[in-house]
C-alpha cells in the first residue's frame, strides 16, 4: 500500500478525474503514475472498477466510480483505493484486473444462434407483452462491471450470468436454446474458478445498475428445469 | 478526371444495391476457409462485420483497446437507432430517410451510399429483434418509435436511453458466437500501431499488446478499420477516453485518403464544463428534445441575476424567457438538426444571456412535457380534477420511464435534480462525420483496405442527423462490407497465407519500435494531458462552432508549433515493454497532434458554411449558413505527403441526380 497527499481537490471534480490530478503530480515528479481502468466515464461500458473504501465503485448506490463524485467525501477524509479481488480477476497492475472470465461466460452460450447474414423475419411479426420486454431489457442493462463479483464474500459471479440468462428467458426469441444455455454458462461459470452463491444479495446491493437478485432466481428455475429435462 | 472512382454502380438509383449485389464476384464458402481477414475495432461497425464475415465463413482476426469488445464507445449511444420500418403509419419510407439524411447532411454526401442506407435500415431491426435486443414496446407489444432532430416522422427505434448498449451487446452476442466456433480470434488490449502493404495491398497490421508491451505482426488478406471517430482531438468531448484515430491515420499515411476531417459534430445537449479538472463531456440524447424546450432568459440583467445565483429559472415568468429554437425555426422548433441548434445556442450565450458560472449554457426544460403527460395520465386513468401535485408525479414517471438513466446520470453530475428545475446544457463536440475515404464497396484508396462505421466519411456529409450513426455502423457491418469484400477476395483464393516474416513486416514493426523509442526519449518537460489539453483549446476556439480564415491560418501554425515541443519535450514514465498508460496515450495525441493540422487546413480551403462546418465569412444576413455549391459540392480528400501541410486535395464531385438541390430551411 502507498499513501498519497492530495491537494486541490474540487467537489465537481469526478473521482476519477481526482486520480487524474494525482497522476498528473506523479507524472510531474518523474514518477510512475497509478494505473486504474476506465473508459466511457459516464457510467455505460463497464470499464472502471475499484473498492473505495471496501466499496465495489465507491459509498454512493446505483453508480460506477467515473459516476462518484469528490462532494460525497470531506476535505480532509483518507481513501482506500483497492482493485476489485476476485481468484477469477487476477491483477494486471496497479488498480486494474483480468476480467476476461466474463468474456468467456458469455461465449459459452450468451446468444440467440441466428445469423446475422439471414434474412429474419418481420421485427413486429412477434408482439411481445411490455412488461416482459422491459424486464428483459432490465436484466440486458448489466455493464459487465464485476462489482457483483468483488462484493461477493464468495466471489460469486450469479447475479452477471443471470442477467444474461434472464434477458433471453424471457423473450420468446430466447426460448429455443434456454435449456442448452444455462447449463453451459453456469458450467463456464464454475470452472472460471467463481463461488458459490450463498445468497448474502450483497452484489444486489453493489450493483450500480440494480440488477435483481430475481434474476438468479429466474435462472436456479432455469438451470433446474434444463437439468430434469437432461 | 479525379483520381477518385466511387464505383457507384450504374442504373437507377432503387435497383444499384440489388444489381449491385448480383453483379460482385463472390467467394465460394470453401475458400473462405482460406482466407484471413483482419478487423480492428469491435464497436457497432466492427463487431457486426467480425461476426457476419466468420459465420460466412472466412477466419477473422478482431482487435480491441478495451479489455472486452463489449466495452467500445458505441456502448454508451443513448438516444436509437432510425429505420425506415414506417410502424408509426405516418408516411416514412426509404425515400423520406434518404431524402432527410441527404438534406440533413447538407448536400455533402454520396446519393447512392445513403441510399442503400436507407434501403436496408429496416433488416437491421428484423436483425436485432432476432437476436433478443430489448427494444422499447407499446403496449400492445409492437415496436415503439420515437422522434429525432431535422425530421418530421417517428421512426427511430430505441431501448430506454440505452440503445447503442443494447446494440452493441446484440453484436458482441453474434461475435461470441463466432469466437464460441473458433472463427473468430478476439484480441483485446491490442492497439493497432500500423498497417502493413505488400505489393500495395493491406496485408496485416503491426499491434502492441497494451499488457505485456509486446510488439506483434498479423497477417491477413484485408484489413477493416471500424476504430470509430476522431472527435478525441478536441481533448473534451462526448468520446470515451480512450477513443482515438491511430488506425485511420497510420492507413491514411499509407495511402487511403483521408476525406472531409473538418467536418465534425458539436452536439447541442450536454452538460456544460464544470472546471479546468473536466476530462470529459457528458451527452444528454437529443431524444430529451422531443419533450424538452429550450430556452434563455430575455433580458441580460435575469440572465445575470441567475448566473449570480440570485434568481431562479423556476421564477422566471412565462414571457421573460427566450425559446428561442421556437422562435427562430417555428416549422422544426425544439428539433431542428444538431448543428443549427448548436450554433443557436452559442449564438445566445455570446449575446450574453448564458445561465451558468460561465456563461456557457442554456436550459432544457421539461416542465411543460410533465405536466402534459401527467394531464393526460390523469384522464385515462380515470381520475377526475386532479389537483397540480398529482399531474406532476404522473407527469414526472411517465418521464421517468422514457428517460430515467439520463435524469440520474445529469443528477450525479451537476447535483441539480433535473425534474424540478430545468437543464443545463451547452454544445460539445460530438461525432466527426469526416473519415477514411472510402468507395461504394467501402473501400479505402489502398486495396485491400476497407473502412466501416463512424472512421469512414461516407454518408452524413457535413452533418449527421440524430440516431444515423448506429443505423450506418450496423449496416456497414451486417449487410454491407461482408458482401463487397468478398468481390475483392475472390483474387484471393489461391494466395494462401499472407507471410509476417516478409520485407515489408520487417519494415513496418522497426518504424513502430523507432517510433515508442523516441516517444519515450522526450526530455520529460510536460505530460502528454498538457499537449492534449493544449490542443483541444486551440481546436475548439479556432476550429470549433463557428471559424473563419484567420484563426485557421493561426490554428494550424499554433499546431505544427505545438507538434515539435511535443516530440521533444513530452513526459513519459516508465518504460515501453509493460503496461504504460502514459505511451499509449502520448501514441494518440502525437496522430492527434498531425490530423489537427490537417483537419485546419481542411477548413480554411472550404470557403462556405455547410452543415457542421461555419465559416463566419459566409453566411446570410440573419446569420443562417450559406452554402457554395458552385465551387464546394465535392467531398475533399487528402492525400498523405509527408508533413500536414503538404497534404494534396482531391476532390470527389457529388451528383444529385435523384434529389433536387436547395437550400436547406428549417423555418
Ligand atoms: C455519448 C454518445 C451518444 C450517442 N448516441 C447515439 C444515438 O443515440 N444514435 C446514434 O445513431 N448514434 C449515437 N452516437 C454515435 C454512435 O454511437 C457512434 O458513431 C458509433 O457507435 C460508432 O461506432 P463504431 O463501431 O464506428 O466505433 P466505436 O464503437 O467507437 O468502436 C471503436 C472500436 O475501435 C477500437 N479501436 C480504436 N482504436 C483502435 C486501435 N488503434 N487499435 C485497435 N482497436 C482500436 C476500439 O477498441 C473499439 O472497439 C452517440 C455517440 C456518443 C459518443
Ligand atoms: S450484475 Fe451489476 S455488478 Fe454485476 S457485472 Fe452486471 S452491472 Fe456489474
Ligand atoms: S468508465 Fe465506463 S463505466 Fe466507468
Amino acid at each position: 500500500m502507498v499513501d498519497y497527499d492530495l491537494n486541490g481537490v474540487e467537489e465537481d471534480m469526478s473521482f476519477l478525474e481526482m486520480l487524474d490530478v494525482l497522476n498528473e503530480e506523479l507524472v510531474a515528479k518523474g514518477e510512475e503514475p497509478v494505473e486504474f481502468d476506465h473508459d466511457c466515464r459516464e457510467g455505460i461500458c463497464g470499464t472502471c472498477s475499484l473498492m473505495i473504501n471496501g466499496q465495489p465503485h465507491g459509498p454512493d448506490s446505483r453508480i460506477t466510480v467515473c459516476q462518484l463524485h469528490m462532494r460525497s467525501f470531506n476535505d480532509g477524509d483518507s481513501i482506500v483505493i483497492e482493485p476489485f479481488r476476485a481468484k477469477a480477476f487476477p491483477v494486471i497492475k496497479d488498480l486494474i484486473v483480468d476480467r476476461t472470465a466474463f468474456d468467456r461466460i458469455q461465449q459459452a452460450g450468451g446468444y440467440i444462434s441466428v445469423n446475422t447474414s439471414g434474412r429474419p423475419v418481420d421485427a413486429n411479426a412477434i408482439p411481445i407483452e411490455k412488461d416482459m420486454a422491459d424486464k428483459s431489457f432490465n436484466a440486458a442493462t448489466c455493464i459487465g462491471c464485476g462489482a457483483c463479483v468483488a462484493a461477493c464474500k464468495n466471489a460469486s459471479a450469479m447475479l452477471f450470468t443471470s442477467a444474461k440468462v434472464s434477458q433471453f428467458a424471457l423473450l420468446p426469441q430466447g426460448q429455443v436454446e434456454a435449456a442448452e444455455r444455462v447449463q453451459n454458462m453456469v458450467r463456464q461459470m464454475d470452472l472460471e474458478g467463481f463461488g458459490n452463491c450463498t445468497n448474502t444479495g450483497a452484489c444486489e446491493v453493489e450493483c450500480p445498475k440494480g440488477i435483481s437478485l430475481e434474476n438468479i432466481a429466474r435462472m436456479n428455475r432455469e438451470y433446474l428445469s434444463a437439468s430434469v429435462k437432461g | 478526371m479525379s483520381v477518385l472512382d466511387s464505383k457507384v454502380p450504374s442504373g437507377p438509383l432503387a435497383e444499384k444495391w440489388t444489381k449491385h449485389k448480383n453483379e460482385i464476384d463472390l467467394v465460394n464458402p470453401a475458400n473462405k476457409r482460406n482466407i484471413d481477414i483482419i478487423v480492428v475495432g469491435t464497436g457497432l461497425a466492427g463487431g457486426s462485420a467480425a461476426a457476419t464475415l466468420a459465420e460466412l465463413g472466412y477466419n477473422v482476426k478482431t482487435f480491441c483497446y478495451q479489455d472486452s469488445p463489449r466495452r467500445a464507445h458505441s456502448i454508451a449511444a443513448q438516444g436509437g437507432v432510425n429505420a425506415a420500418k414506417n410502424y408509426q403509419g405516418d408516411g416514412d419510407s426509404v425515400y423520406r430517410l434518404f431524402y432527410d439524411t441527404i438534406k440533413g447532411g447538407d448536400y455533402r454526401s454520396r446519393e447512392a451510399n445513403v441510399y442503400r442506407l436507407a434501403e436496408v435500415s429496416s433488416n437491421i431491426i428484423d436483425q436485432c429483434v432476432a437476436q433478443g435486443v430489448p427494444f422499447a414496446r407499446e403496449y400492445g407489444g409492437l415496436l415503439d418509435n420515437r422522434s429525432f432532430g431535422g425530421v418530421l416522422v417517428s421512426r427511430t427505434f430505441y431501448a430506454k436511453g440505452q440503445t447503442g448498449q443494447q446494440l452493441l451487446l446484440g453484436a458482441y452476442a453474434a461475435m461470441n458466437r463466432q469466437i464460441q466456433r473458433g472463427k473468430i480470434k478476439s484480441y483485446t488490449r491490442h492497439e493497432m500501431l500500423d498497417l502493413v502493404l505488400v505489393d500495395g495491398k493491406a496485408r496485416g497490421i503491426i499491434a502492441r499488446d497494451l499488457v505485456t508491451g509486446e510488439i506483434e505482426r498479423h497477417s491477413g488478406h484485408a484489413v477493416v478499420i471500424a476504430t470509430g471517430g476522431y472527435g478525441n482531438l478536441f481533448f473534451l468531448s462526448t468520446y470515451c477516453m480512450g477513443a482515438n484515430v491511430m488506425a485511420s491515420w497510420k492507413a491514411h499515411k499509407k495511402g487511403a485518403f483521408f476525406a472531409n476531417p473538418c467536418f465534425t459534430q458539436i452536439h447541442p445537449t450536454c452538460i456544460p464544463v464544470s472546471g479546468d479538472h473536466q476530462s470529459k463531456l457528458t451527452l444528454m440524447s437529443e431524444s430529451l428534445r422531443n419533450d424538452g424546450r429550450i430556452w434563455v432568459p430575455k433580458r441580460l440583467e435575469d440572465a445575470q441575476a441567475i448566473r449570480e445565483g440570485k434568481l431562479k429559472p423556476t421564477q422566471l415568468k412565462e414571457e421573460d424567457r427566450d425559446y428561442y429554437l421556437e422562435r427562430r425555426y417555428p416549422a422544426f422548433g425544439n428539433l431542428v438538426p444538431r448543428d443549427v441548434a448548436s450554433r443557436a445556442a452559442k449564438e445566445r450565450c455570446d449575446a450574453g444571456h448564458g445561465v451558468n458560472k460561465t456563461g456557457e449554457a442554456v436550459y432544457l426544460d421539461f416542465e411543460a412535457a410533465i405536466m402534459r403527460y401527467g394531464k393526460e395520465k390523469a384522464y385515462t386513468s380515470g381520475i377526475k380534477d386532479p389537483d397540480k401535485a398529482t399531474i406532476r408525479q404522473l407527469g414526472e414517471e411517465i418521464i421517468e420511464a422514457k428517460y430515467g438513466n439520463l435524469f440520474q446520470m445529469y443528477e450525479k453530475i451537476v447535483d441539480q435534480n433535473p425534474y424540478k428545475t430545468p437543464m443545463m446544457i451547452y454544445p460539445a463536440v460530438h461525432y466527426t462525420m469526416g473519415g477514411l475515404w472510402v468507395d461504394y464497396n467501402l473501400q479505402t484508396t489502398i486495396p485491400g483496405c476497407y473502412s466501416a462505421g463512424e472512421a469512414n466519411f461516407s454518408d452524413h456529409g457535413a452533418n449527421r442527423l440524430g440516431a444515423s450513426a448506429l443505423m450506418q455502423g450496423l449496416a456497414d457491418g451486417y449487410f454491407v462490407l461482408p458482401y463487397t469484400i468478398g468481390d475483392y477476395l475472390s483474387d484471393d483464393i489461391r494466395t494462401g497465407p499472407i507471410p509476417t516474416d516478409s520485407a515489408e513486416f520487417d519494415e513496418a514493426e522497426k518504424n513502430v519500435r523507432d517510433r515508442i523509442e523516441k516517444l519515450m526519449s522526450g526530455k520529460g518537460e510536460h505530460s502528454v494531458d498538457y499537449y492534449h489539453k493544449k490542443l483541444g483549446k486551440i481546436m475548439w476556439n479556432k476550429c470549433g462552432m463557428s471559424r473563419n480564415a484567420k484563426d485557421l491560418e493561426s490554428a494550424i501554425t499554433e499546431i505544427a508549433e505545438l507538434r515539435k515541443d511535443f516530440w521533444e519535450n513530452v513526459n513519459i514514465p516508465g518504460s515501453s515493454d509493460s503496461k504504460n498508460q502514459e505511451l499509449e496515450k502520448a501514441g494518440r495525441v502525437a496522430d492527434f497532434l498531425e490530423l489537427g493540422e490537417l483537419f485546419a487546413k481542411d477548413a480554411l480551403q472550404r470557403e462556405e458554411s455547410c452543415g457542421g462546418h461555419f465559416r463566419e465569412e459566409y453566411q446570410t444576413p440573419e446569420g443562417e449558413a450559406l452554402r457554395d455549391d458552385e465551387n464546394f459540392k465535392y467531398a475533399a480528400a487528402w492525400e498523405y505527403k509527408g508533413e500536414p501541410k503538404d497534404a494534396v486535395l482531391h476532390k470527389e464531385e457529388l451528383k444529385y441526380e435523384n434529389i433536387e438541390v436547395k437550400t436547406r430551411s428549417y423555418k
